[in-house]
């Protein structure tokens, strides 16, 4: 079984007969994450080493003024109320976690004191409970001491539903308590191998209690420190104008010993991506440029004698092609896609294999991605090294043909296969964005060529992606064949992605399209690795169960992945940011510098 | 005068109104939603999409909130933005400056280009001067400020380095540095608005005089002796004003509303950008506060237009 096997590596990475880093790779061969397959190290008996810090400035101040350009502009700087990564980004130059993660995964202590794990007895050996030490003497910008309270406080102003914030999801199931002035703990209800989700990262920063405390719940938006944040971290708060600018300034009193090496930090907001990495790469008006999602040759052609370059990181954001398990033709009851309804053609296995078999990743990397792609055959994706060999993808026209000849689905005179009557026709639907109209036309002559005929559909991103019941052409009401996306892993942890394909989930006209399995699939197997998972006391069992369900979706065929996208950032050639793909931009921002 | 003033603002009530309930409608009626990014966060769940939907009331019928805009505003509040959860008018006031100070230079510039061009071009027509003016004129129309903006950063920013394309609104510099500053970074985006103004308004203002210069009462203006610089500017020129006074009037509310392309280019933190970032993110209280007050604007500008004909034409009563 999965757990014994787990159990012994543990064994062997304690006593030295395997390196972490060899463990983290069995992990990341069977889907986990490497900050997941640390916590879970942790929780074997294993204690987690801190992230190796890179900064080399031996005094705080002096650096100048740090000039950042989000082409996408934060616009509003309470964390909780982020409704993109942009709005995190702002809020992290002013506010903090306990710890976050660094390139690697592995964690790196911002207000925590101490790292937990079971040796220092912070770390519960099932999994139900963690306790946090906090770092003595941090000040909050306007003087008034970090403790406890605070941690506390934010945890009750996330649950409170009135106040809608919108990292409600990690905070509902836990309950933190205070046990001294710098101490606090963190109950789960269930064994959590994933325990370090909440107050860590920068969409879980800790929020002052004074400032706060008379804005929970339904008054959340009238807080004056909605708008002028004050934090704890190596920036105070200067100026916001929403979509333009966020402006900070060093603090002096920061608790990183020489930190923060800037005077001043900008943020400005708005333009394109092209020209955010000209500013950066070409004329150096910009120190660094944020998400520069750019044909690789445009950027290849800035790099010739610029004055930045591109920096990537490798994260688990996979762009894939899902595959609808309904009839979207077929109206049932007022709705289609519905699940009374099986997919014509999709309801036979050959058709789906045949499909991902057509889908050419070396071409969409070459044409499209270039350095910020990876051809993957895995749904979740790692750090290079620490990403399986085992499984294997394949582009084989030639071999998706004989699947379909051998499933009895013969070319029409006019070339498209058919069987029963029914020809191998698909609708393909996507959000509009450049790469992803060049994959489907990639994909349509791939599929042409094996005599499956392809219409292309896409839909303008606000629409694709909306929650609107009255519009037909959203992901989740799906009224297409297959379709594509990336649902980005805001968490290092797959348990909230793999809870989202449960049968009990799928989005249908009664739940409003609410539902999270948008593919419709439904398989009993998988229901119960999960729920087994989720009542599962030990939590390595509870990881081998998420497995079993990862190999069952492989095996239906739910998803194709196209391509690993990794993160591009544009940077000057001198500035030393630490950019990880498991954390947002400015997460490590405490520890960038530039080299003299 | 008083009494056609008051009457023409009367009738911009209701019109004003009927403004509103189109773009109210529409608004309401278009697809996406403003909670939309939530929606593909598999870490937040659908209640708090809800929550927040029920929140800012989004889940009313579309008459019940229009009534509740409605009354908000004619009590001064122009409404609560979706996405950055502060006053719509504070939103907008701070974006108003940069608006102001680069669409109005470049009108200020067009209309220094075009006048004199315009005038001297049509006193002289098909003469070489008029060729290169009208020439010229078409050469800047046809080239869309999306074109000429990107044309100008590869020349000036890339090549030659001479200026900033980024436009920044907290120069750290004080006094007179302050203002060289402010001007260099805004020769780019003002040279590119201001220069396509121009040329479309130097043909206006061109045909316009063309039409004026050819009448019998400006024979009679140089047959009493009347010299060529006294009769164009105060025989010719204040009666083929009229037009241009039109077509200027209707242009000043662009000079609030910013223009779209040309900020997002420089990322000139003004209302375009404001109300193009807002569309695309479905933020329909601060859509529907710029779109208003432009038609306020639209309005006011065509009553001052009525006011100034009279002033310019005695013949043209206001009744």
């Amino acid at each position: 079984m999965l757990d014994k096997e787990l159990r012994s590596m543990i064994g062997q990475v304690k006593d030295g007969r395997m390196d972490r880093r060899g463990f983290i790779k069995h992990m990341a061969a069977v889907g986990l994450t490497a900050p997941l397959a640390n916590q879970i190290l942790a929780l074997g008996g294993v204690a987690m080493a801190e992230g190796a810090s890179t900064y080399k400035p031996t005094k705080r101040g002096g650096g100048g003024a740090l000039k950042l350009l989000w082409w996408q502009g934060p616009t509003l700087l309470n964390p909780h109320f982020a409704t993109g990564t942009k709005d995190q980004d702002g809020s992290r130059l002013f506010y903090e976690p306990l710890a976050c993660w660094d390139p690697d995964g592995n964690m790196k202590l911002v207000l925590a004191a101490e790292i937990p794990s079971i040796q220092n007895g912070l770390l519960a050996a099932d999994g139900k409970s963690v306790t946090w030490k906090l770092k003595p003497g941090v000040k909050w910008h306007d003087g008034k001491p970090f403790t406890a309270d605070d941690v506390v406080f934010t945890w009750e102003y996330i649950i409170d539903p009135a106040t809608a914030a919108i990292t409600v999801a990690t905070y509902r199931d836990i309950t933190v308590e205070k046990v001294d002035d710098l101490t606090v703990r963190i109950t789960f209800k269930k064994p959590t191998p994933f325990w370090a989700d909440a107050f860590v990262g920068a969409p879980n920063t800790i929020i002052p209690k004074h400032l706060f405390a008379d804005y929970k719940g339904s008054k959340s938006r009238e807080a004056p420190a909605n708008l002028s944040p004050v934090g704890t971290g190596p920036y105070k708060f200067v100026e916001f104008k929403p979509g333009d600018l966020v402006r900070g300034q060093l603090n002096p009193d920061y608790h990183m010993p020489n930190r923060p090496y800037f005077d001043t930090v900008e943020m400005k907001g708005g333009g394109d991506a092209v020209s955010a990495a000209r500013a950066v790469i070409q004329t150096g008006e910009y120190d660094f440029g944020w998400n520069i999602q750019v044909e690789d040759d445009v950027l290849l052609r800035l790099e010739k004698g610029g004055k930045g370059k591109t920096i990537y990181a490798v994260g688990g954001d996979t762009e894939f092609i899902a595959l609808n398990f309904t009839d979207p033709n077929t109206e049932v009851d007022g709705e289609k896609s519905s699940m009374k309804t099986k997919h014509p053609l999709f309801s036979d296995p050959a058709v789906r294999k045949a499909l991902s078999l057509l889908v050419d990743r070396e071409s969409v990397k070459k044409a499209i991605y270039g350095r910020a792609g990876r051809t993957t055959a895995n749904f979740l994706n790692g750090p290079e090294k620490f990403v399986s060999k085992n499984t294997s993808w394949e582009f084989s026209i030639e071999k998706a043909s004989k699947i379909l000849d051998d499933a009895g689905w013969k070319p029409g005179a006019d070339g498209i296969r058919e069987k029963d009557g029914k020809k191998l026709k698909l609708l393909y639907q996507t959000s509009i964005n450049g790469p992803r109209q060049k994959t489907q036309a990639i994909v349509k002559q791939a599929c042409q060529k094996a005599g499956i005929d392809v219409e292309l559909k896409s839909v303008v991103a606000s629409v694709f992606f909306s929650s609107d019941v009255a519009n037909p052409d959203t992901y989740a009401k799906f009224y297409a064949d297959i379709e594509m996306f990336q649902i980005p892993l805001s968490q290092p942890d797959p348990s909230q992605h793999m809870r989202r394909f449960l049968s009990t989930n799928v989005a249908t006209k009664e739940n409003k399209w609410q539902g999270t399995n948008f593919p419709r699939w439904v398989n009993k197997d998988y229901d119960a690795a999960i729920e087994a998972a989720e009542s599962e006391m030990d939590p390595l069992k509870r990881a081998a169960h998420y497995i079993k369900a990862n190999d069952l979706m492989y095996q239906d065929t739910v998803f194709i992945p196209v391509q690993h996208r990794l993160k591009v950032e544009a940077a000057a050639n001198n500035l030393r940011p630490i950019i990880s793909g498991w954390a947002n931009e400015t997460d490590n921002l405490h520890d960038w510098y530039r080299e003299e | 005068m008083s009494q056609y003033v008051l009457r023409r603002l009367l009738i911009a009530i209701p019109s004003l109104l009927g403004i509103s309930v189109v773009l109210f409608v529409v608004l309401a009626l278009a697809p996406g939603d403003p909670f939309s990014e939530l929606a593909t966060n598999p870490n937040v769940p659908p209640e708090v999409q809800a929550a927040l939907r029920a929140k800012f009331g989004l889940d009313d019928p579309i008459y019940l909130r229009y009534l509740h805009w409605l009354n908000a505003m004619l009590h001064g509040d122009w409404g609560f933005s979706f996405v950055s959860r502060m006053d719509v008018d504070t939103l907008i006031l701070q974006r108003l400056p940069a608006t102001l100070y680069v669409i109005g230079s470049a009108q200020i510039l067009a209309l220094l280009i075009a006048i004199p061009v315009g005038v001297y071009a049509a006193t002289k027509p098909y003469s070489l001067f008029d060729q290169i003016a009208n020439t010229l004129a078409f050469v800047g129309f046809s080239l869309p400020t999306f074109f000429t903006g990107i044309l100008f950063i590869l020349i000036f920013s890339v090549t030659l380095d001479w200026l900033p394309f980024v436009y920044t609104t907290d120069i750290k510099a004080t006094g007179i540095r302050w203002v060289l500053e402010m001007i260099r970074q805004a020769i780019m985006p003002v040279a590119v608005l201001g220069l396509f103004q121009a040329a479309s308004m130097t043909r206006f203002v061109r045909s316009a005089m063309l039409d004026v210069i050819r009448l019998d009462y400006v024979t009679t203006a140089r047959a009493k002796g009347l010299g060529q610089a006294k009769v164009i500017v105060k025989h010719v020129m204040r009666n083929a004003m009229i037009p241009v006074v039109t077509l200027i009037a209707l242009q000043m509310p662009a000079v609030f509303g910013g223009a779209i392309v040309t900020e997002q280019i420089f990322r000139i933190p003004g209302i375009g950008s404001l109300l193009i970032s807002s569309i695309l993110s479905n933020d329909t209280p601060v859509v529907m506060a710029v779109t208003f007050v432009f038609a306020c604007l639209v309005v006011l500008f065509n009553l001052i237009a009525d006011v100034l004909y009279g002033w310019l034409d005695p013949r043209i009563s206001l009744r």
